[in-house]
């Protein structure tokens, strides 16, 4: 059962890495547009590739 | 007619050479409109971000300073079907925004450490019955409370200091009892733990305040998305002002970028935005918003205009006097200044429910701990007890009854087109028992309307408004817009004062004033029947026509009305404007009580006598003369057209030409408070099952905890039931 001293702490050392996670998207601003994060999800991107390929690179270069 | 628009006002830098936007969008609702507008934004040079917020109805914007106009991005979403303004958050909306993401952060906190206490709490439960070492036991409530007494110190905060800023004022309220009973559970929970003995409360305490925070959240969520929808529709306004940037050189700017002192243009036809005072130009203005008057006042050169005047006749030029927001007459400031201070501080449900509560449970805590003390157990052990009793207590149920069912009530009323200033305003609606109606802009609509378009030909009212649309006249601006007018006619000419004329396939073809058109005894066989209708006479070739303007009744007032009385609601008009017309409006929706010509100071006289008669007044207005009315009443509502000063002083303000949302509001808060009442039982009602298991020293840590999540699941679910109301068709 000593095996606890150690398997409890690393929980909740992943535990607090879940926290953490949270606490940097909140900051992030995740959670400012609830309804439109639900729709996205959905839309259909395959239409526009290229763009976002585009728009990814020149985000890259300077 | 755009002439140049400047929107640097509301333009940031952002500094490294970008700048930054956000804009209120109406009409975004769905998947293809956030493509559609990210793409159409993101195609133009320069752009680097294009962000639609669905939530709030809103795009942010960024792209490189230079030669990118704003104004081009609204002409762009005009092109794609959608109405935009530039938008500048309210500081009352910062604010809210900041503690919503404070109060999501606490939750986060709390319910991280309620997982992680709850991983260690149900071995030691089963552990208790089983083979569990206390050595062992002890590192798990070891490890409990290095958990569970930060996460608690911060995500208790918002309880806190509420309770702290409540004790200071010599107060009461729920957060009083929430704090005392986590921080005794977690106290006696360490002291426990030192003296190694069985039962620690960390995990219930901590539970607790997740609970209570899901609660406060969601109530604090609702308030937020409201706010952003009324800030929306104040920028949707698109209030601007026509500013002089030279002697004779002009720019029209945001209301919200004209400082005192400026000179502003204001022609024939357009709607004053800021408070000054007329330099140059003679004119008369509809001062309807503001007093309630619907007779033109005359306007020279020294007299005041307040935002909200609508120009008739000639154009003036005004110097400002203060900017858009808060300047009013000082009359009016007076009273309402007044009002404020003097409206009766409302003990709201929860407030008065934890002054009954507080007191009770501590003394049943004080009188478990002598009982036991007599009974002959120990001094450690009868205080043990006593703090069960208030852990078992701790209002867990009663601090999330009210504002579950808040959450979920605005969010109907929100949906039915009510917007609630204020939380507690659910509870005073529900007392309601007596309606105090404006009539100009709250039972009449806010614009002129056509009130005889029947007794025309449909051909004629086409042209007439095809015609009207040449004239800045706001009679003849109401006709257009009543006969949807879009193509104006070419070649027309306007006669100050008397009307537009033009050819129109060799026919002569006039609108404007009776005598301009000829047709004086149509226009007068009109009047004796409205004396209250603004008349304008169309003529073409020798046919005469007659339109008879005027502030119609919102569709359903009279259904609205007769509904009210249906659930025993009284009403009664008071109005400041002339006797006659509100007298027509009052026998048109059949109430009997009206008063007319009233000044805002007797408006409040009105209020006061009827609150002494016992009366719970609601008052309805949109008037600047209303606002100190409004605060006067124990409760108050405005249409989203109100005076700006207005809609901050109701409790709730209502969407839309109809007046149905009353209804909606009035019967929304009745189930919620019915709702309220019933959480409030119910949550007692848990705890008088649990309290005797406590008093008799049996609560184990299992037994909070489940008493606790199961009463606050119980009154959430409860909650839950305010959503429908039944609807009736008005």
């Amino acid at each position: 059962m000593e095996v606890i001293v150690f398997l409890v702490p690393l929980a909740l050392l992943l535990g607090l890495f879940g926290l953490l996670g949270f606490l940097w998207s909140l900051k992030n601003g995740q959670y400012d547009d609830l309804e439109g994060a639900a729709w996205r999800a959905i839309s259909d991107d395959d239409q526009t590739p290229a763009p976002r390929r585009v728009e990814l690179r020149s985000e890259s270069q300077p | 007619m755009q002439a140049t628009r400047d929107f640097s006002h509301y333009v940031k830098h952002l500094g490294s050479g970008l700048a930054h936007i956000d804009l209120a969008v109406e009409g975004v609702g769905c998947a293809s409109c956030i493509s559609k507008i990210e793409r159409g934004l993101s195609a133009i040079p320069d752009v680097t971000l294009a962000r639609v917020n669905l939530t709030d109805r809103r795009v942010a914007l960024e792209w490189k300073e230079g030669a990118l106009d704003p104004a081009r991005f609204i002409d762009r979403l005009a092109e794609l079907g959608y109405k935009a303004y530039p938008f500048e958050a309210v500081t009352a909306e910062a604010v809210e925004a900041e503690n919503s993401r404070f109060l999501l952060r606490c939750l986060g906190v709390a319910a991280f450490a309620t997982m992680n206490v709850m991983m260690l709490s149900i071995p030691v439960w089963s552990g208790n019955v089983s083979d569990m070492l206390p050595e062992q036991r002890e590192f798990f409530h070891w490890i409990s409370a290095l958990i569970a007494l930060p996460a608690a110190a911060y995500a208790g905060q918002p309880f806190f200091r509420s309770a702290f800023n409540a004790l200071r004022t010599g107060n009461v309220n729920m957060d009083v009892p929430i704090s005392i009973g986590v921080i005794l559970a977690l106290a006696t929970s360490i002291v426990e733990t030192i003296g190694h003995a069985e039962h620690a409360y960390f995990d219930a305490a901590i539970m607790l305040l997740t609970f209570l925070l899901i609660g406060r959240y969601l109530d604090q969520n609702m308030r937020r998305r409201t706010r952003a929808v009324a800030g929306n529709l104040a920028a949707l306004k698109a209030e601007t002002a026509t500013k002089f940037v030279g002697p004779d050189e002009i720019s029209v700017v945001p209301a919200a970028a004209v400082m005192a002192g400026d000179i502003v243009l204001l022609r024939p036809g357009e709607r004053s935005a800021i408070d000054g005072t007329v330099v140059d130009g003679r004119s008369e203005i509809d001062q309807s918003l503001i007093t309630g008057e619907t007779l033109h006042a005359a306007v020279e050169p020294g007299s005041e205009v307040y935002a909200g005047s609508l120009n008739i006749s000639g154009s003036l030029r005004i110097r400002v006097s203060a900017a858009s927001e808060g300047t009013l007459l000082a009359e009016i400031q007076r009273l309402l200044d007044h009002a404020v201070q003097v409206r009766s501080r409302y003990v709201q449900l929860a407030d008065r429910a934890s002054r009954l509560y507080a007191p009770v449970v501590h003394a049943t805590a004080f009188l478990t701990m002598i009982g036991w003390l007599i009974a002959g157990a120990s001094v450690h052990n009868a205080i043990i007890t006593a703090i069960a009793v208030l852990i078992i207590t701790c209002p867990c149920a009663l601090g999330l009854a009210i504002p579950t069912v808040q959450t979920v009530a605005s969010g109907a009323m929100f949906r039915a087109g009510v917007l609630l200033n204020s939380g507690d305003a659910i509870e005073r609606v529900a007392e309601v028992d007596r309606i105090i109606f404006d009539k100009t802009g709250t039972l009449t609509l806010p614009e002129l309307d056509v009130v005889n378009a029947a007794a025309v030909p449909a051909d004629v009212f086409d042209l007439a408004g095809r015609l009207a649309l040449a004239s800045h006249h706001p009679v003849a601006a109401a006709l257009a817009r009543a006969a949807g007018a879009k193509s104006p006619l070419p070649g027309i000419t306007e006669q100050p004062g008397q009307g537009v004329r033009g050819i129109l396939k060799g026919e002569e073809v006039r609108l404007g004033s009776p005598t301009f058109c000829k047709a004086d005894d149509l226009a007068n066989e009109i009047l004796s029947r409205d004396p209250e209708a603004s008349v304008v006479a169309f003529a073409r070739g020798e046919k005469r026509y007659v339109f008879a303007v005027c502030q119609s009744l919102r569709p359903d007032a009279r259904a609205v009305i007769a509904a009210l009385r249906k659930r025993g609601v009284a009403v009664e008009i008071v109005s400041g404007d002339r006797e006659p017309a509100v007298r027509a409006a009052a026998e048109m929706l059949q109430i009997p009580e009206w008063r007319a010509g009233v000044t805002p100071a007797d408006k409040i006289a009105r209020i006061e006598e009827l609150k002494r008669q016992g009366f719970k007044v609601m008052m309805v207005g949109d008037g600047l003369n209303d606002a100190p009315s409004l605060a006067a009443a124990h409760v108050s509502m405005s249409p989203i057209s109100a005076a700006h000063l207005s809609q901050a002083t109701a409790d709730l303000v209502f969407l839309g030409n109809r007046l149905a949302p009353v209804i909606a509001a009035v019967d929304h808060s009745r189930k919620a408070l019915r709702l309220m009442r019933q959480n409030l039982y119910l949550a007692v009602g848990y705890n008088f099952l649990a309290v005797p298991i406590a008093i008799l020293g049996f609560v184990t840590p299992l037994i909070a905890a489940a008493a606790m999540s199961g009463s606050s699941i119980l009154v959430m679910l409860n909650a839950l039931r305010a959503r429908p109301v039944p609807q009736e068709n008005l």
